[in-house]
């Protein structure tokens, strides 16, 4: 298949890197949200533009994805989480991200835009990357393995159809982004 | 058609649907969901090379996440372009140091700054390897693909986002 040979190829992928990341970049930029008030204003809960890109994302994201698995395109990529990795993980990542200001993607987008910052953050980011990575042999041992998460993926969980669930999800989405249209948010 | 390009923003939806669809052509061709923290992995491994090239080279964590410049480190440098160009093109590009929202509560002084953002960056970086990916990996990819992991982490950045943003700023919902 071509697209294996494409996947492989060292060069074309660093080459598919960049152009990725630069239409990344410019949509993240033309979305706003590369600009910290922005960010800020999603954790007040006061601008719900943050929400409006990621559920928007994940709505067409989401379809595309599952349609090309069915039709043999693609595969998931997912791994098992553990109360130990991704809840712990996951609220030191919600400190730094209202501390920052900014994310790992959004703090590049930002020093694009102009955003002195987020270039310190940036630094931050790959320093808090090492840390993580002299500690790994230790967690990986020890926190990481603690509530390990009965499945991989929600359709797993629930144990319904991944058609299902993703119509449902779909339907959820649709709803919350209606919710907040109405509500003028 | 060029006024798409020179506007300073776009529709949240637009920019949302075209990330969906920027996603779809990375597992097409590069079979990779669309994360950003793995490269700031890769960076530290390569200036802990610079250091001692045998001790990085001996870290279980860069011999999983090779410190070498590939897709995903690209990913990065490319974010940093594409936003440039659209900031460019719309005129919107301003050097600052401290952002505004921020100048309000705390001051103007880039020292201050400077610090928060270098400290929020290690808990991000130590967080967002901790979990396995940040708000694009696990945020977006992730949880489009319905990995439990993934719902569960975003849930957790935003829980510990709005609650550290609310003891800085107040909350506005109380």
């Amino acid at each position: 298949m071509a697209f294996e040979r494409l996947r492989a190829d060292k060069r074309a992928q660093i080459v598919l890197g960049l152009v990725t990341g630069i239409i990344f970049g410019f949509l993240l930029q033309k979305g706003g949200v590369t600009n910290y008030g922005v960010i800020i204003g999603q954790l007040l809960l006061t601008d719900f533009t943050v929400v409006k890109v990621m559920l928007s994302a994940v709505l067409a994201g989401m379809i595309g994805i599952y349609a090309m698995k069915s039709a043999g395109l693609v595969r998931l990529h997912y791994t098992r989480g553990a109360v130990g990795s991704t809840v712990i993980g996951g609220l030191i990542f919600g400190a730094g991200f209202a501390i920052l200001g900014y994310c790992p993607g959004t703090a590049a987008g930002a020093v694009g835009s102009g955003a002195l910052d987020a270039a310190i953050g940036m630094v931050g980011i790959a320093l808090g990357a090492g840390i993580f990575a002299r500690l790994h042999p230790r967690l990986d041992r020890s926190v990481h393995k603690r509530g390990i998460f009965p499945a991989e993926t929600i359709p797993e969980l629930i144990g319904v159809r991944p058609g299902i669930v993703v119509t449902g999800v779909a339907l959820l989405i649709i709803g919350i982004l209606y919710l907040l249209a109405v509500l003028g948010l | 058609m060029i006024e798409w390009f020179t506007m300073a923003t776009w529709s949240p939806y637009i920019v949302g649907v075209g990330i969906g669809v920027l996603i779809w052509t990375t597992f097409l061709l590069s079979d990779r969901p669309l994360g950003c923290s793995t490269a700031y992995a890769k960076t530290a491994g390569m200036i802990e090379s610079v250091f001692s090239r045998e001790r990085a080279q001996a870290m279980p964590y860069y011999q999983k996440i090779t410190p070498t410049v590939d897709w995903q480190w690209m990913i990065v440098i490319g974010v940093l372009i594409g936003a440039f160009i659209s900031a460019y093109l719309s005129g919107t590009f301003t050097v600052l140091i401290v952002p505004p929202e921020f100048a309000e509560t705390f001051g103007t002084e880039p020292l201050l700054r400077s610090i928060v953002a270098l400290l929020g960056g290690i808990l991000m970086g130590l967080g967002a390897r901790w979990a396995g990916g940040c708000t694009s990996g696990h945020g977006i990819s992730g949880t489009l693909q319905l990995s439990l992991a993934s719902w569960v982490a975003a849930i957790c950045f935003f829980a510990g986002g709005i609650l550290i943003a609310g003891l800085m700023y107040g909350f506005s919902f109380i």
